[in-house]
């Protein structure tokens, strides 16, 4: 991970990208210019929770409550941020 | 506009994200992701390098109403399309851009308005933002029939200039395209020095693909090989010195690569055009085919139209193809380039792309290169992109200029 993402981090979509379910994908996706990814559903659920004001640390929290069964879960979404900010979809607060 | 700047990039950034871990690309499954709305060929440009039909006279009577385009983008949103391309001609010629972008954005979809930017206004611009439209695209330069000067022609400078600062003052990217020929390649540093001075967040350097206008104009638009080098290097050093975050696309162009492009990413793959008369494309010069019925949305369900229409199933996967692309390690590559390209040159449809060096007729790519640097060929007039030639051309009276397509460009 090159992006050194720390817990009391905030992070937002970054300008001219947009969140939004897709029906005929049948998943989130993040749309920007002429382009589209389509979010697996690990990476929707964390990226649906990053509105600029929820720390790292809350939503690590609140994926934990929400799926208690998940092991290792915490990784998962620091890498999943991680790659966002690589992506450059999103951008810190 | 060019062809390049509408399709690549979406395929291009979908198939990256094939690589990402947790992130699923989908370039490869057959919705219409990607829906683009020629809505009208007229133009205020007369630009030689255009890859509108050269026809297009014959649809500038018959363009469809708002109404028309309002159901065409429900319907296809229904199929899965999501990014909007709003093109041309000059779009900003209908006074229903406001209300088909709003329209979009309820409808969900990704908007992009590609304009050359003749007939922006801030009235315009404020009327685009607040109704939802996500991204603007301006195309750098038409030819003009002052070819000599057109590079410095102030007044277009100033418009250019005017325009750019509007669409950044209401906090959209600056993305610039700019159609590369023989008469601007030797400018490349000046044309990347003005997308600076512009503030161009990105800039696209498309050198021309020969359909429609610039197929009739090959002979007088193609730059040699040894100019493309040489403007790959300019660009490549501008990149590395400046300390800007201008970002450059060099598109290469297909006569000069050894292989074709994959077209639109397939055949009915990711991309649906609607002309302005209503036709439903796969792609935007798929008219010049032979033997095929091209659904319209006055008539035919939308959904049919992609799904089950046989113009869309004619070149969909690698059933069709001939040999030397049937056993090609390579064919899903590419899958065997552009059918227009491999009609309209060698009057097979269903042959290789003549850009592939494996190709049959890959001679005649070899013979234009090669014609395009013939004085006799090169002196002959420029045939600009307008209404009067437009019905020359359909009465028969330019045949010298397409004798040797196998349909009107």
């Amino acid at each position: 991970m090159d992006n050194n993402i720390q817990s009391a981090d905030i992070y937002a979509l970054a300008p001219h990208h947009r969140f939004q379910w897709e029906e005929a994908q049948q998943s989130y996706v993040i749309l920007f210019p002429e382009g589209m990814v389509k979010l697996h559903g690990g990476a929707g659920e964390v990226l649906k929770r990053v509105n600029g004001m929820a720390t790292v640390a809350d939503i690590v929290a609140e994926l934990k409550a929400a799926f208690p069964d998940a092991d290792d879960i915490e990784n998962d979404i620091l890498g999943m941020f991680d790659l966002a900010l690589g992506k450059q979809w999103l951008r810190k607060v | 506009m060019t062809q390049n700047s509408l399709g690549d990039s979406v395929v291009q950034k979908t198939v990256h994200a094939q690589q990402n871990n947790g992130v699923a690309a989908s370039a490869t499954q057959t919705q219409p992701l990607w829906l683009l709305a020629e809505i009208t060929y007229r133009c205020p440009l007369h630009c030689a390098f255009c890859y509108n039909p050269t026809d297009y006279d014959k649809h500038t009577q018959n363009e469809l109403t708002t109404e028309q385009w309002i159901k065409t983008l429900r319907e296809a949103r229904k199929l899965g399309a999501i990014q909007l391309g709003i093109s041309g001609g000059e779009p900003l010629l209908r006074d229903d851009i406001e209300e088909i972008v709003a329209e979009a954005h309820k409808l969900g979809y990704y908007s992009n308005l590609i304009t050359s930017g003749v007939g922006l206004t801030e009235k315009r611009i404020q009327a685009f933002k607040d109704g939802g439209l996500d991204h603007i695209q301006l195309s750098m330069h038409d030819i003009t029939e002052e070819i000599n000067n057109f590079i410095t022609n102030t007044k277009t400078f100033e418009l250019k200039k005017k325009v750019a600062a509007m669409i950044k003052s209401h906090g959209y990217p600056m993305v610039l395209n700019v159609v590369i020929h023989r008469y601007n390649i030797g400018h490349m540093r000046e044309i990347l020095e003005m997308a600076e001075a512009l503030g161009a967040d990105f800039v696209e350097l498309a050198n021309t693909q020969y359909y429609g206008w610039s197929l009739v104009n090959r002979n007088q638009l193609m730059p040699t090989k040894e100019q493309i080098e040489e403007a790959e290097r300019i660009t490549n050093e501008f990149r590395a010195k400046t300390e800007s975050k201008m970002k450059i696309f060099f598109v290469v162009p297909d006569y000069f690569a050894d292989r074709p492009k994959k077209c639109m990413n397939g055949w009915g793959e990711v991309f649906m055009i609607v002309t302005a008369n209503g036709d439903v494309l796969p792609c935007h010069s798929a008219r010049v085919l032979p033997n095929m019925q091209f659904p319209n949305v006055k008539d035919d369900d939308l959904g049919w139209s992609w799904k089950d229409s046989p113009a869309f199933n004619k070149y969909r996967g690698d059933s069709w193809m001939k040999e030397p692309c049937r056993t090609c390690p390579e064919k899903e590559k590419d899958l065997g380039g552009c059918r227009c390209q491999a009609f309209l040159l060698s009057g097979d449809a269903e042959a290789a792309d003549p850009v592939c060096a494996l190709s049959p007729h890959h001679h005649l790519i070899e013979q234009a290169i090669i014609d395009a640097q013939n004085p006799q060929l090169q002196a002959q007039p420029i045939i600009f992109r307008n209404d009067k030639n437009s019905k020359k051309i359909i009465e028969g009276e330019l045949e010298a200029r397409v004798a040797e397509f196998h349909a009107l460009p």
